[in-house]
């Protein structure tokens, strides 16, 4: 998996609670058998005027102009900052490859849906919750400041604003240590064969009727 | 030893190890696969050159993609479509994993014939790429949706990489009155918690009316406790679960059975238990519940209206509600039995058992769908459904009354095969999921129960089932 460590990127203000995946990444696009290209049909439903299919060139395609990713200002953003509930919905891996493969990340928001909070870790993404009022605050600083940025720094927890503002966060540990090294999953958890071993000859001896 | 909850005992039993920080490693008893998200999965196993650790606990099926009419015989059209299927049925062959195939008489949504088969176990994990296996919460299994990534690592390693939930009940005292279903419960608990009011929670469903509940609408329950953000829902075994499970195909048998149903027994919270929050809801005051907006919380009674945003105090809820209702095209203060409909959707992995076609059929027997609604389609959720249904001649009543009968898969739920609704296409859906476009560009979706469901094709617009 790629690194993560730090990042200072332009930041586009998604202002609507409860995001769903269908959202994020819509069904029809779920058929590609590859973690890649997902990235032209992200929030296709709300970028562009047409019905998006799998197979289009996107880049032919009428943009939504009112779609805050679509605006001049944001185009080139890193940082998506949203409300309550982001990624909400389906446990489709498919959201955060489309994100990540837009270009976008880091993610702040007040809550995630559990799945896909777990699915950004996995990819590379950082998802950031912070309180209401501090997400709320950031709002209004990008919609104010024109080329609003911020440093994300996760070997600190800390935010820095354009302001000057730090902002400290947290993430766990465990996921936090998997971001910063780049670390695989499965090489960490394969390192406990013996006690995988160990707890299924356990489990045999109480529910042996699991164990065929 | 302290009084402990049934997700705390499922979570002790599964526990291979836990770091200092809460990091866990839960060992997985059933990896259920579908075409959606697994192709990646196996993609990385092979590039990584690693092997599947238990594959007798992996069972597959085709349920997203595939067409559910006859044609289906002649294969899938669509050849992205077709492509996963087919790279599911490559992979199964391949590592020898259990399928059944678009056309295996058995083939159905996977979290319908999970437990149909007695593949779903109480005391099991269970876990599936896709956010509805808390379903098989209802059998006391701690079943998780996952993403690809733990896919591929529960094929590697036969564990979850995951941390311990605070634990939540939610009591459904009372009784649940004529014409109130399972359904009802749900979306009215989602209602009153919150699309999010279950996030970083395991929900225990009790109560006498849960405890009332056939399996099926258990189910259907437990496979909307992710629609209020719990990663999984829970109901404690009793009788009802046992006598389900008995004789199932995959369930254990002779002594095995004697031993296995006498442990199963233990899988209740212990009557001290402490939860983290407790929920409690009147069964008797539960309505028939229509959803108005584009999140499953958006809900209300078949009596109420569809609510007005610049009575919402909060900016960010009520700038939200303002959106669905511009989406879903009603104005505020419209009653909810004067919305007409488009189209009619009975299916899904929280509505097409036996007993939801039933009551469907019960509702349709002898009578019409309205001529201004185009379409209504009953999805049968496997084909052990289909046949149940086809031999208490339900496909003759929704045919003579005008429904399209049809063949296994998730369908209209979520649009991946020709099942749609065109952009505007209003839908009375027995599915789980109303967002934007879930069941096709600009679609607009209505939650409801199957008997709700048959009766909105009948008239045309929502009605009161009970009085119908």
């Amino acid at each position: 998996m790629r690194a993560f460590t730090t990042i200072d990127g332009l930041v586009a203000p998604m202002d609507r609670a409860n995001v769903d995946t269908d959202a994020i990444i819509p069904k029809q696009f779920l058929k590609s058998i590859k973690k890649s290209g997902f990235g032209p049909n992200l929030f296709d439903e709300w970028r562009y005027l047409d019905i998006g299919e799998p197979g289009q060139d996107c880049s032919t395609r009428p943009e939504n102009p009112d779609f805050v990713l679509n605006q001049p200002r944001y185009r080139g953003a890193e940082i998506l900052l949203a409300r309550e509930n982001f990624g909400c919905g389906s446990s489709r891996e498919h959201a955060p490859w489309a994100l990540d493969d837009f270009g976008i990340r880091v993610i702040i928001a007040p809550s995630f849906a559990e799945i896909f909070h777990g699915n950004c870790f996995k990819n590379g993404l950082l998802p950031i919750v912070l309180a209401p009022a501090t997400v709320s605050r950031m709002f209004r600083e990008t919609e104010d400041i024109e080329g609003y940025r911020l440093r994300v720094d996760l070997a600190t927890e800390t935010i820095t604003t354009p302001l000057g503002d730090r902002i400290p966060f947290t993430v766990d540990p465990f996921r936090k240590d998997c971001l910063l090294r780049g670390l695989d999953d499965i090489g960490l958890t394969l390192r406990h064969e013996a006690d995988i071993r160990d707890y299924e000859r356990r489990r045999r001896a109480v529910e042996p009727w699991l164990f065929g | 030893m302290t009084a402990r909850t049934l997700y705390e005992k499922l979570w002790a039993s599964h526990l291979v190890r836990e770091e200092a920080d809460g990091t866990a490693l839960l060992y997985i008893d059933r990896h259920l696969v579908n075409e959606v998200t697994s192709a990646q999965a196996f993609e990385g196993l092979r590039i990584g050159g690693r092997k599947p650790w238990r594959i007798d606990t992996v069972l597959a099926t085709a349920d997203h993609n595939v067409p559910t009419t006859a044609a289906r015989a002649s294969g899938i059209d669509d050849p992205i479509s077709r492509l996963q299927v087919d790279t599911l049925d490559a992979n199964c062959r391949e590592l020898g994993i259990r399928q059944y195939g678009m056309l295996d008489p058995l083939q159905g949504i996977v979290h319908v014939i999970g437990p149909e088969l007695g593949a779903t176990l109480p005391g099991m994990t269970v876990v599936c790429g896709d956010s509805h296996t808390t379903t098989h919460g209802a059998f006391a299994a701690l079943a998780f949706g996952i993403g690809t990534s733990e896919v591929e690592h529960v094929l590697a390693s036969q564990c979850l990489l995951t941390r311990k939930l605070k634990s939540m009940r939610i009591n459904v005292t009372g009784r649940l009155p004529t014409g109130i279903t399972a359904k009802d419960i749900v979306l009215a608990v989602i209602g009153r918690i919150g699309t999010a009011g279950g996030t970083g929670y395991a929900i225990e469903f009790a109560g006498p009316a849960i405890r009332a509940l056939s399996m099926e609408g258990r189910m259907t329950v437990c496979n909307m406790a992710i629609e209020a953000g719990a990663r999984c829902g829970l109901v404690a075994v009793d009788d009802t679960t046992i006598r389900y499970l008995e004789g199932r195909p995959s369930a254990p048998t002779g002594d095995a059975w004697a031993q296995a149903a006498a442990f199963w027994r233990t899988l209740a919270s212990d009557a001290d238990a402490r939860f983290d929050r407790e929920v409690t809801l009147d069964a008797g005051e539960i309505e028939p519940q229509v959803t108005w907006g584009t999140s499953p919380e958006m809900v209300t009674r078949i009596g109420g209206r569809v609510p007005d945003p610049s009575r919402e105090a909060d900016p960010v809820r009520r700038e939200g509600m303002r959106r669905a209702l511009s989406y879903m095209g009603l104005a505020a203060d419209t009653p909810i039995a004067e919305i007409r409909i488009d189209k009619v959707f009975i299916g899904s992995c929280t509505n097409a058992r036996i007993e939801d076609l039933r009551a469907a059929a019960e509702v349709a027997r002898g009578r019409q769908v309205a001529d201004t609604v185009r379409q209504a389609l009953v999805v049968p959720g496997s084909g052990a459904v289909k046949r149940q249904a086809e031999a208490e001649g339900l496909d003759r009543i929704f045919v003579a009354a005008g429904f399209e009968w049809r063949e296994p898969g998730c369908s209209m739920c979520l649009g991946m095969n020709d099942d749609r609704l065109a952009a505007g296409e209003r839908c009375a859906s027995t599915s789980n999921r109303n967002f934007e476009g879930r069941q096709g560009a600009g679609g607009r979706t209505h939650l409801v129960s199957p008997a709700m469901a048959a009766a909105a094709a009948i008239a045309g617009h929502f009605v009161d089932v009970r009085h119908f």
